[in-house]
């Protein structure tokens, strides 16, 4: 990540899953390393355990709100098939975070539609690379199952050329003091699953 | 002529950015009320614009800020502000400005006083909305300028020179976002506030301010006028700014379009629009003659577009960009070269199953469809979470055409179909909505007769825009203690003799209730009262989720046609002998918050309190 470089990340899951929250940490993490930084998500109905997706871009110079088909860096899912209908977004030598955690959606758990099987490994013959992991399970080694978002932040941090202090600093204040040691530890939790 | 070879604003350098705010568009045009002397601030909620006012209250308590019934109630309390010599805003939604018209439209002839912006929040896409128009049509059909920002630090900016045109011009000024604006975070720098220019105080003008038609004769010729002038202005607004590059291909754009065509074409020469009414003739004249290839890249309509084909000048517009959904930098790419340069991944060849945004676990608005469902009536609904009825497997929703609409849409119906309809059709309608615009359809209700049942449901809040208060709750925007207006009153005062409140977690009262009202010759309003689920205050949920014996369970999918999320119907995919069923329902103890909207449909006595 240099020069005029403009790096993108999308961000998506399920509405209620703390998509918000993480990308609003990442767009101040981006802005306080020095880069110019837009993002975008869609509020509204989406809320409602809808479909939710929040495109974060930083670089020099950032024009567009939202990432052009074709060009994310990094797609970080945090539910399995909502993985899949932002798959176009990414770029051919993109990354992929997706979380081993299924959410059904209402013709699935009405029993009038299958939820699609196989579609972690599905994800692995397209980017073999993909990391793979069970959020609610590290959340529960953390001892909160709130800190999902931020364990996925940890993950995304070893992608990106911005110091971990810099996310320390941010999460330092946008978190009440008595949740922050919980999702330093969540955040450092996240990053030792890339490093292992 | 001016010559704008540079961006207004210069490239942010590394050093730079990290003393910025990262806000969205929203929160900036917050900001800059704050910044730019705003006295009064007031909307009614509506996505994408409702996180204005919300910031307003929170954050900047110099400015008087409250919610308005309705987006004409806002404008005309921030006109009333203005004409006492405060710099005031309205705010609302595209389809608010429907609402709010009447005022604007005549607004444009009094003029203002102190700075007027009315912010209005387009919704191409519709994301969180009914239909697709385009507020620049607003502009011209009013005979106000419009400014149109194109990020969060721009949306500040021009929000201070909308102010300063409106005084200068005496004229109220439309502030243009969208969606992609509104809620997208880009960096800003702040500022100290400036108060407004204007004095304080009652002025009588009656020539300018009381609008017969000797005055309103008068005043049209300053309007026309006042247009030219504007149109001069906004050849040197310095907002409006050419920057060229290679002059193969000249883009027109404004707003978050312009953001898309740099992203796609950052080469081409532009004409950059901070002003998209009324528009300077000679720069885009100028422009045009610099460039081969002409191209207005613009959101919904072609109104830049038409403006420069009536100047005779050739431009390409929405044949090559369409006019219906919302652009994004791959369309403008597409459009403009016939294909996209970026190389994606590809898709994974999987058939998903579509996720819309439901109703939550506990949602009052799920139990009294319910029980509306089993009466099998038609539905004239309204707009609110509850339109989220329409869809499987609830599916008892049949009309939604706008704030307000559901009450007189059953009453035509019960006024033309008689005994076709008799019994058979019923309005819903949510609190806000109806203390928005539902008390004069029912009052025509009460006046002109019929038997018209209207269930309003009162979750006691402004539930789909993110819970806020309304003349119902009992608080303000900045949660002080209010009244709270009585419905019951309301409708008996109106002359209703047939008034019921139900609970609707008692599904089969409520059910009951319902057939007699059906039944009843006269009109009749049955309030269905329960605070939204989400909703930490006055809360009736136990909190405590139900459970279901699997072995007791019919797998009837009873419970599960309510389309609660917090429910889930297993399969089973290897029967034992003598299994009848295909499946069985659990709950998610987890998502469960006790309504026992599920108890309550259940016939089988399979659904119990958890242990």
């Amino acid at each position: 990540m240099s020069g005029d470089r403009v790096y993108n990340v999308l961000i998506v899951g399920v509405g209620g899953q703390g998509i918000i929250l993480a990308s609003d940490v990442l767009g101040k993490v981006a802005a306080r390393h020095g880069y110019d930084v837009k993002k975008n998500e869609i509020h509204g109905m989406a809320q409602r355990g809808g479909s939710v997706s929040s495109h974060v871009r930083f670089g020099k110079t950032v024009s567009s709100p939202i990432i052009k088909m074709g060009e994310a860096d990094v797609l970080m899912s945090f539910e399995q098939i909502e993985t899949l209908r932002y798959f176009p977004y990414l770029s051919r030598n993109g990354k992929v975070i997706v979380n081993d955690h299924k959410i059904l959606p209402p013709a699935v758990f009405t029993g009038q539609q299958e939820y699609p099987p196989d579609v972690l490994s599905k994800i692995k013959e397209k980017v073999p690379d993909a990391v793979v992991l069970n959020a609610a399970d590290v959340a529960a080694k953390v001892g909160n199952p709130r800190v999902v978002n931020v364990i996925f932040l940890g993950v995304l941090s070893t992608f990106l050329d911005i110091p971990s202090s810099v996310y320390e600093e941010v999460l330092k204040e946008s978190l009440k003091p008595k949740l922050l040691e919980v999702n330093l530890k969540a955040f450092h939790e996240g990053r030792a699953i890339v490093a292992a | 002529m001016g010559e704008y070879l540079h961006p207004a604003r210069p490239e942010l350098t590394k050093g730079e950015a990290a003393v910025k705010e990262l806000m969205s568009g929203n929160e900036a045009i917050a900001r800059g009320a704050d910044e730019y002397g705003v006295r009064l601030a007031s909307a009614y909620p509506g996505t994408p614009s409702t996180e204005i006012l919300e910031n307003i209250g929170a954050k900047y308590p110099r400015i008087k800020a409250g919610w308005a019934p309705n987006e004409k109630v806002a404008l005309e309390v921030a006109a009333g502000a203005c004409y006492g010599g405060a710099r005031s805003m309205a705010i609302m939604k595209h389809v608010g400005l429907n609402v709010a018209a009447d005022p604007f439209m005549t607004l444009s002839y009094t003029g203002v006083n102190g700075g007027l912006v009315i912010v209005v929040c387009d919704d191409p896409e519709m994301h969180s909305s009914q239909n697709e128009q385009d507020t620049r049509n607003y502009a011209k059909f009013g005979k106000v300028p419009c400014v149109e920002p194109s990020d969060s630090q721009e949306a500040k900016d021009l929000l201070g020179e909308a102010l300063q045109i409106s005084e200068q011009f005496d004229t109220p000024v439309i502030l243009r976002s969208s969606t992609r604006i509104s809620h997208s975070m880009s960096l800003v720098e702040t500022k100290e506030r400036v108060e407004g220019p204007r004095e304080l105080g009652l002025k009588k003008d009656p020539l300018k301010n009381v609008m017969l038609p000797a005055m309103a004769r008068r005043r049209h010729p300053v309007v026309e006028q006042r247009l030219k002038d504007l149109a001069a202005f906004a050849e040197t607004f310095r907002y409006n700014q050419i920057m060229m590059g290679d002059e193969a291909l000249g883009i027109i754009a404004a707003g978050v379009a312009y953001q898309y065509a740099r992203e796609a074409m950052p080469h081409a020469s532009f004409l950059k629009l901070g002003m998209v009414w009324p528009l300077p003739e000679k720069l885009i004249r100028d422009f045009a003659s610099r460039v081969k290839r002409l191209v207005v890249i613009e959101d919904l309509d072609p109104f830049i577009e038409e403006a420069v084909k009536l100047m005779g000048i050739p431009v390409e517009g929405k044949e090559l960009t369409g006019l219906c959904g919302e652009l994004s930098p791959e369309k403008v790419e597409i459009a403009l070269t016939g294909k996209s340069s970026s190389v994606s991944i590809g898709g994974i060849d999987i058939e998903l199953p579509m996720r819309p945004p439901n109703m939550c676990p506990g949602c009052p608005h799920r139990a009294t469809f319910t029980a509306l469902k089993k009466t099998k009536v038609y539905v004239a609904g309204d707009i609110g979470c509850y339109t989220l009825g329409a869809l499987p497997p609830i599916s008892t929703l049949d009309t939604c055409l706008c704030m307000g609409s559901g009450i007189g849409i059953a009453a035509g119906l019960d006024r033309v179909l008689g005994d076709l309809a008799k019994g058979k059709a019923v309005a819903v309608i949510g609190d806000s909505t109806f203390f928005h615009s539902g008390m004069t359809p029912l009052l025509d209700l009460a006046y002109n007769g019929g038997s018209t049942t209207v269930i309003i449901l009162d979750n006691r809040t402004t539930a789909m825009t993110g819970a806020q208060q309304h003349p119902g709750t009992g608080y303000t925007l900045r949660e002080e203690p209010t009244i709270t207006a009585d419905i019951e009153k309301l409708a008996e005062s109106f002359g209703f003799k047939r008034i019921h409140t139900v609970n609707p977690y008692h599904v089969k009262e409520l059910e009951q209730v319902i057939r007699e009202e059906l039944e009843a010759d006269e009109p009749s309003v049955i309030i269905s009262r329960a605070p939204c689920a989400l909703l930490k205050t006055g809360r009736i949920l136990p909190d405590t989720p139900l459970r279901i014996d699997r072995d007791v369970c019919k797998g009837c999918k009873a419970c599960i046609n309510t389309g609660c999320p917090a429910l889930e119907f297993v399969k089973i995919e290897k029967p034992a002998e003598g299994e009848k069923r295909k499946g069985y329902s659990t709950i998610n103890e987890a998502l469960c918050v006790g309504c026992r909207t599920c108890f309550e449909v259940c016939k089988f006595e399979a659904i119990k309190e958890a242990q």
